[in-house]
């Protein structure tokens, strides 16, 4: 093997990833099998680059954490609480009865009860990365099934915490335990607590979790935002994920239910649009990195040796899986089609699988190669899980007429979205917002002002921390599925930024935007802005109309001419635009703006008394 | 004496002659409260509490303005539309209008002649106005005969003099309800059935 230095490693796992993951998505594979199957061809038994060490597992494994924090920002408390039948129900009914039946089978095979209870345990969870990866490419999280699979989910990941102080019990030979998931050099404040004191200490930490996420990271994160300084913004959003993964691990915890718990708290926060497009390429990587260390673990030497045991397992574990979701989903009265979807996105082992399986064979419970084949079974069930997920989207294409999935009315995930988004709350998109407002329309707001979104939240007005100039904030923002943006930003390079940003990518939007000056008004023009409107040309032809009306014009005389004068103006400007913007000249800037004054002033002067004018209205 | 509001309109009161002379003349007298339409709602965003509560406080409304195409000026008539809504001008509960006298005092650029029903102008004044008029009977008005200026364009000096002087006149014999009112032809032009009196 080549010398591993950390620059090598990246640069193979990077490129397996670059080569794979297109290649997989254009075949229609999705990114899922791509990275596994990119996992497949740099590991131990394709080119041999990588060879699978428990530390980037355990690495990878962050990205699932990330992705709980992000799913638990998307997720208001309310839209929780609305799904707690769905939780408790479902989630509990799939995990008990896949458990049970699996320890039942095992025992049938004449395996001691409480191996065959572990590997009940260890069954039931599925995985969460490939799931919720694979809901969010497709665009299935809204749709019924997907919400079922998501709260089913949710409460094998609350499982995971009896299971690991369960897990101990029934060990058979007594080792001393050791803490897996965190390795040796984490703090643990759990190791010689009675088990009351833990769960007091368990419920501590929650509690730690949500008050911070209540009345400290707010003000935190504003703090941060005040830099300025995006990187410290970026850093801000790690830290914080890595604190409440630590603590989380600590006690015992999921850290992936700790950041859930933060993300839920942090839903309402103007700050959420800002971190979830900062954690969501790290999320994305790790997650990535995760799926090819599935890969790369793919024991192959096994595989061959043992065919017929493997695959035994694997059908076994997928059927059995499957039959089950299967069941519960009809219990539920899903229809048809949302249960084939629930069984295939689930029906495949956990990453937490690994997790527990090592857990399991140092305390003794099963014997390592006992677990190897178990570990193996996981891997291929999740190589597996993509090619279900394909064949129930071609079943259901021949099936169903049209492909579209109808989201569901009453307990969305998804936010319903704003009908206006205003991106700058300064002195100009006040008026504009503060209109619209008034008016009932639904609204989203951008600003970079702290006090300014304090007290636009006082008025329960959607508002978010950020400029708009960038993409996946006015995704995040729902540019996609919005009206109109009202790009009302002070600064004239900001305006133009965002006016190219948001036409380029979200072409439905109707855009209007703030214009410095008139040159500035031909760039936006230029770049298919729908409405410009030049900040002070509103303001000064009103003052046009009171000085016409002081020097003794009638109010509806001055009305008319300076609407008239507005028109011409427009008018000019639209036709200008094209001559002007097209022409060398504009690349001189120096002197521009005089001449440019002076050819309006000809031209007012030559066409605007030629304008037609009342010529009736006498008597 | 009652009280009289003239809501005067005009859009261009710049080129005007015969309602500027008239407005003039209107101007000044006691209990007479003039109101330029246009010069308050240049952009016709009428306030509608404001101008009812003007009706409510007058006894006598007088629409005073040039006639374009047969009707009134496009601000009057949203005027109309806005300010006479259900409720307060009409329906249940609506009788603040009720035996109000309202009277239009209104400009043509034709002679009289013109509007006697022979073409071009096939049909006569009195139905020319009375969509005008069936608005405020349906609002429980009382109609008064209209104050009409005709030749409106060509008006020269010694015309509008005398003009000036029957529409003070009839303004003033109205707020003194000196006119036997049940002696009036609703149809027939105020000023040309009490001009005789002016002389």
């Amino acid at each position: 093997m080549i010398e591993q230095t950390l620059l090598f490693q990246a640069f193979v796992y990077l490129c397996a990833a670059v080569i794979s993951v297109p290649i997989a998505k254009r075949l229609g594979l999705g990114s899922v099998l791509g990275y596994i199957i990119a996992g497949i061809w740099i590991g131990p038994f394709g080119l041999e680059f990588v060879a699978v060490e428990q530390d980037i597992m355990h690495f990878a494994e962050f990205g699932v954490v990330m992705m709980l924090f992000l799913i638990g920002l998307e997720l208001r408390p309310i839209l929780l609480w609305r799904m707690r039948i769905s939780l408790f129900g479902m989630g509990g009914m799939q995990f008990f009865l896949t458990a049970g039946l699996v320890c039942a089978i095992a025992m049938a095979f004449g395996l001691d009860w409480k191996f065959s209870l572990a590997v009940g345990l260890i069954a039931a969870p599925s995985s969460t990365a490939i799931i919720l990866q694979t809901m969010q490419e497709k665009g299935w999280m809204s749709t019924q099934g997907g919400r079922a699979s998501f709260s089913v989910l949710l409460f094998q990941d609350l499982a995971i915490i009896p299971i690991l102080a369960l897990l101990p019990l029934l060990a058979t030979a007594k080792t001393v335990p050791v803490d897996i998931e965190t390795g040796s050099n984490s703090l643990n404040l759990m190791k010689e607590l009675p088990a009351w004191s833990s769960t007091l200490v368990i419920l501590l930490a929650i509690g730690a979790v949500i008050l911070a996420g209540r009345f400290l990271l707010n003000p935190m994160m504003r703090l941060m935002a005040e830099t300025r300084l995006r990187e410290i913004f970026t850093a801000t959003a790690l830290w914080l994920i890595i604190s409440i993964a630590l603590l989380m691990e600590a006690v015992n915890l999921s850290p992936a239910l700790g950041t859930f718990i933060a993300g839920v708290v942090l839903a309402e926060s103007e700050f959420r649009h800002e971190l979830e497009s900062d954690i969501q390429p790290f999320k994305g990587l790790l997650l990535g990195l995760f799926f090819i260390s599935v890969g790369a673990s793919i024991n192959f030497d096994l595989f061959v040796a043992k065919p017929f045991l493997i695959a035994g397992l694997v059908v076994f574990l997928v059927a059995i899986k499957a039959g089950v979701l299967l069941v519960v989903g009809f219990v539920f009265r899903r229809r048809a089609r949302e249960v084939m979807r629930f069984t295939m996105l689930l029906a495949q082992g956990s990453e937490f699988a690994f997790v527990l399986l090592a857990f399991s064979a140092t305390n003794g419970i099963m014997a390592q190669e006992q677990v190897e084949p178990l570990v193996l079974a996981v891997a291929l069930s999740m190589v597996l899980a993509p090619i279900l997920i394909i064949s129930f989207e071609k079943l259901d294409l021949m099936f169903t007429s049209d492909t579209l999935d109808e989201p569901d009315e009453d307990d969305n995930i998804t936010d319903h979205r704003p009908h206006a988004i205003i991106a700058g709350f300064g002195r100009f998109g006040q008026i504009v917002g503060r209109l619209v407002i008034a008016n009932g329309f639904r609204v989203t707001v951008f600003d970079q002002n702290p006090s300014q979104i304090d007290l636009l939240k006082k008025f329960n007005a959607n508002v978010y921390f950020g400029d708009g100039s960038r993409f996946d904030l006015l995704k995040a923002a729902g540019a996609d599925k919005a009206s109109i943006l009202v790009i009302a930003a002070d600064d004239r390079e900001k305006v133009t930024q965002i006016a190219r940003l948001a036409h380029l990518k979200f072409p439905d939007l109707y855009i209007l935007a703030r214009a410095t000056d008139r040159r500035h008004a031909y760039e936006l023009i230029e770049l298919g802005v729908d409405v410009v409107e030049r900040e002070m040309f509103g303001s000064a032809l009103q003052m046009g109309k009171k000085a016409l009306v002081a020097l003794g014009y009638r109010a509806f005389q001055a009305e008319r001419a300076g609407e008239m004068f507005r028109r011409f103006d427009h008018e000019g400007l639209r036709h200008l635009s094209k001559i002007e913007f097209g022409s060398d000249q504009y690349r001189e800037q120096v002197h521009l703006m005089t001449q440019d004054l002076e050819r309006i002033m000809t031209r007012d002067k030559v066409r605007f008394s030629e304008m037609r004018g009342d010529k009736d209205w006498e008597h | 004496m009652a009280s009289i509001l003239i809501q005067f309109a005009h859009p261009a009161l710049q080129k005007s002659r015969v309602n500027s002379a008239l407005l003039e003349a209107a101007s000044g007298l006691d209990k007479v409260t003039v109101c330029d339409l246009y010069e308050l709602y240049p952009n016709f965003l009428i306030d509608v509490e404001l101008e009812q509560a003007k009706l409510s406080s007058h006894d006598i409304i007088i629409f005073q303005c040039p006639m374009y195409w047969y009707s009134v000026p496009a601000l009057v008539k949203e005027w109309f539309e806005l300010v006479l809504e259900r409720g307060f001008a009409y329906g249940e509960g609506a009788h603040l209008l009720t035996g109000k006298k309202v009277m239009l005092a209104a400009s043509f650029g034709g002679m009289e002649a013109d509007y006697l029903g022979d073409p071009p102008n096939v049909i006569p004044l009195d139905q020319l106005i009375s969509p005008i008029r069936q608005t405020m009977q349906f609002c429980k008005f009382n109609w008064l005969p209209p104050f009409v200026t005709f030749d409106a364009d060509r008006a020269d000096a010694s015309r509008m003099t005398s003009l000036d002087a029957v529409y003070r006149y009839i303004l003033v014999g109205l707020r003194d309800n000196a006119f036997g009112m049940d002696a009036l032809n609703p149809l027939v032009p105020i000023n040309h059935q009490l001009t005789l009196q002016v002389n």
